[in-house]
């Protein structure tokens, strides 16, 4: 019988989950508001986690990433690099008997990769054409419409009497906006978008191309990035303001998000061609004055920003959109009384210039 | 590996994609278990059974605790639900565990009604998850579940069948709730005789089409554990906090004169089964299927009643919305009637408190006046008797002056006597 009782833990980080193998700890007496009950011996409460993990594995994860930029800054490259699959087809440009379209496209592909038992839908949502135009007025339009179409999609889903067992989730759970290397500053087009999209969906700004700046010029300009940020009130994942919104969020969490700020926006660089360097085969650019490897963090922040997207907070990223961006688009069209039609570019409008 | 969801949702043109090196994604599970596990879990289990059964002790029992509570009163008139929050800790894993105890189940001498009051219970957690859903500014992943998780039927160790009041309860909830039945105080059959009474207990529910929880058998890792304890059903359990030393362990028992039994001995009581299958392998999943399955029919139920209707396609996301609006301008229209009815009766009382007040007004404006002239009238009588008398003072007084020099004067002509006599005579005159 187990009669020890030890000192409580403190709340997990990731590395510290107790897999269920490892045999009864003795239980800790709790400190109930209600008073009155201390815990004598294992009961066996804590294999709920394995449960709910293995639960999860069998139902798999939907995810959709957008990226938004104009062409020629090495998107897909860089989400095939992330997903080290080609899971984003590069396009080779207009060729002259396309023409180029007079608005953004949203062209969304999905495919499925599975590691480690954990089957994942991925859905790469592209949207050719942004900032390719001379006049780029309104550019960002059919995307906020392409958001939150999805978002409406979900509501229809949700509201139905008889559900689903799984609602499809087609939301976009971040996007990844492309800023041109230029070494001086944000664009007006950027700030524009930014801020138009960043209370309706994730926005992650990423350098693109960075290997052609040094790194000091790279630290300036993502300074000079970051202030132009604040000081039009872009508020970027991770967001500050939702803090004190989800509970669950420790002060642990609340100093890496500080911490992750200041590093960003992340200065990448893709490329899906592999090289060998001191003997390994790493990815990375060839060029005559040597080889950038992608995921060496000397060269550049690829790998930061992929430990931070998927290995860290990939699940973060879904609730927030659920929990959030989600919720404020329901509750903005539960709101709106009458006139009940499928959304037109004009309600898109109505929804996205309402700031908060 | 078995087909995923995923899979089978991906469908059309979703192709798999190999991938040329880690991405990391597999640390997903991690992710959302960690969020999870800093949120808390909860659990709710029901207890249902008669008076005596021994309910508050197994749940003692299960959780290792000594829940606090004074042995409930069996003197009310119905069943009612009383039910308890207590926080657990085991490692890292924080769980909010509500006990709900039917107290006076099976008490009454007409127990027609008693299933009532645990079936409203029920509703009304499934109603209040509902209401939560339905705001227009929710907050449901701070929302405290009270939804029942499972549901522990008590039987009683009588070791023949199924009472009727246990059937017709059992029928009433098994829509509503996941059901495990148990055979309370069995150490009070034989082993033979109990196989003998769940064989039958099983067959009745059987007939008559009772849905108890079924353990799940899809996930291979537990199928084959949750098949063997799906024959096990209906566990026939010792409940007892008790520690008796057995060997040179101490170990949770009861101890009779001929003989002691062991709670966590599986020759003994499927005590340890019940804990197995309740919290160490099943409790998610019995989560899921509240809120995938009890909630949802509960749900549609409750929103076709309201009048809502899936009709077709086309019309599907309206409909709901558009109810709704008709349903709130109908709400809006009776608020503002009300509204209006109520202003008027306002008004209405104002005008006539006002009347009350300007005819009180008069009447102290007529008192005032009416006190007035008594007061002045009251003065000028006063001032005429001041006057009489001060006139009779002076008249006095002229005469007293009148008389002493008459009195000077007759002492200077001489003869004191006749001014005695004189005086007498005054004197006499006056009084």
């Amino acid at each position: 019988c187990f009669q020890g009782l030890t000192k409580s833990q403190n709340r997990a980080n990731m590395s510290d989950i107790v897999p269920p193998e490892v045999r009864p700890k003795p239980a800790v007496p709790a400190k109930p508001p209600n008073g009155g009950s201390t815990l004598l011996g294992y009961i066996g409460i804590d294999t709920i986690i394995e449960q709910m993990r293995k639960k999860t594995m069998k139902t798999g994860f939907d995810f959709n990433i957008m990226v938004v930029g104009p062409s020629g800054l090495g998107k897909s490259t860089l989400v095939n690099t992330l997903f080290k699959s080609q899971v984003s087809r590069k396009s080779a440009g207009w060729s002259r008997d396309e023409k180029i379209p007079k608005t953004v496209e949203i062209k969304s592909v999905s495919h499925v990769i599975e590691e480690g038992g954990v089957k994942m839908k991925l859905t790469v949502v592209d949207t050719p054409g942004f900032g390719d135009q001379i006049n780029n007025d309104n550019c960002w339009e059919p995307i906020s419409k392409y958001i939150n179409e999805q978002f409406e999609k979900f509501l229809k889903e949700e509201v139905n009497i008889t559900r689903k067992k799984r609602i499809p989730d087609t939301r976009v759970h971040c996007c990844l906006y492309f800023i041109p290397p230029t070494g001086h500053s944000l664009r007006q087009l950027d700030v524009e978008f930014m801020k138009r999209l960043s209370h309706s969906v994730n926005i992650i700004p990423v350098i693109a191309k960075s290997d052609t700046m040094t790194v000091e010029e790279r630290q300036e300009f993502k300074q000079r990035v970051r202030k132009e940020l604040e000081m039009n009130g872009i508020e970027f994942y991770p967001q500050k303001e939702f803090d004190d919104d989800i509970e669950d969020k420790s002060d642990n969490d609340k100093i890496r998000r500080m911490h992750l700020q200041e590093m960003m926006p992340f200065a990448v660089v893709g490329s899906d061609k592999e090289y060998q360097v001191n003997g390994k085969r790493v990815l990375g650019r060839k060029t005559p004055w040597g080889i950038i490897e992608v995921e060496n963090p000397n060269h550049c922040e690829f790998a930061q920003l992929r430990d931070f997207l998927i290995r860290s907070h990939l699940q973060d990223l879904k609730e927030v959109t659920h929990n959030i961006h989600y919720e404020t688009y329901r509750a903005k069209r539960l709101n709106d009384n009458g006139g009940l039609h499928p959304i037109t570019s004009n309600d898109t409008q109505k929804i996205y210039d309402f700031h908060p | 590996m078995a087909s995923t969801e995923i899979a089978r949702q991906a469908g059309e043109g979703v192709r798999a994609v190999p991938l040329a090196g880690h991405v990391g994604f597999d640390s997903m599970p991690d992710q959302l278990v960690n969020k999870s596990v800093n949120r808390g879990f909860c659990f709710n289990i029901l207890c249902v059974g008669e008076t005596g059964l021994g309910k508050s002790t197994l749940m003692d029992t299960l959780f290792n605790t000594k829940f606090e509570g004074e042995p409930t009163q069996h003197n009310q008139p119905g069943v009612t639900l009383k039910s308890n929050t207590y926080e657990l800790q085991e490692s890292n894993v924080r769980l909010k565990l509500t006990v709900v105890n039917t107290v006076g189940f099976g008490d009454q001498i007409n127990k027609e009604d008693s299933y009532k009051s645990i079936v409203e219970f029920i509703d009304a957690q499934f109603e209040a998850y509902l209401q939560e859903e339905l705001k227009i500014k929710r907050t449901l992943h701070s929302y405290h579940d009270t939804r029942i998780h499972a549901c522990l039927y008590f039987i009683a160790p009588t070791g023949h069948s199924l009472k009727s009041l246990d059937l017709v309860t059992m029928k009433k909830l098994d829509s509503k709730v996941n059901i495990i039945p148990i055979v309370a105080k069995s150490d009070a059959i034989s082993k033979s005789e109990l196989a003998k009474f769940k064989i039958k207990i099983t067959s009745e529910l059987v007939s008559n089409g009772v849905q108890i929880y079924q353990f799940p058998t899809d996930d291979e890792s537990v199928a084959e554990i949750n098949s063997t304890m799906n024959s096990h059903l209906p566990f026939a359990v010792v409940g007892s906090t008790e520690e008796v030393k057995i060997g040179n362990k101490m170990v949770k028992a009861r101890q009779y004169p001929w003989g002691t039994v062991q709670v966590e001995n599986e020759n003994h009581c499927d005590f340890v089964k019940l804990r197995e299958m309740l919290i160490r392998v099943n409790m998610e999943d019995l989560r899921e299927q509240t809120h995938t399955r009890h909630y949802e029919l509960y749900r549609r139920c409750k929103l076709e009643e309201m009048g809502f209707k899936d009709t077709d396609p086309d019309s599907k996301p309206f409909s709901l919305q558009e109810t709704y609006e008709a349903k709130r301008n109908e709400f809006m229209g009776e608020l503002q009637k009300k509204e209006e009815e109520m202003r008027q009766m306002f008004v209405q009382r104002v005008k006539e408190k006002e009347a009350e007040l300007k005819e009180a007004e008069k009447e102290l404006h007529e008192k005032f006046d009416r006190l007035k002239k008594l007061h002045q009238d009251e003065k000028k009588k006063l001032e005429e008797k001041k006057k009489t008398l001060d006139d009779e003072v002076n008249t006095f007084k002229q005469k007293k002056t009148a008389a002493e020099l008459l009195q000077n004067q007759a002492q200077q002509a001489g003869g004191s006597t006749t001014l005695k006599r004189d005086k007498e005579r005054k004197k006499q005159r006056f009084l």
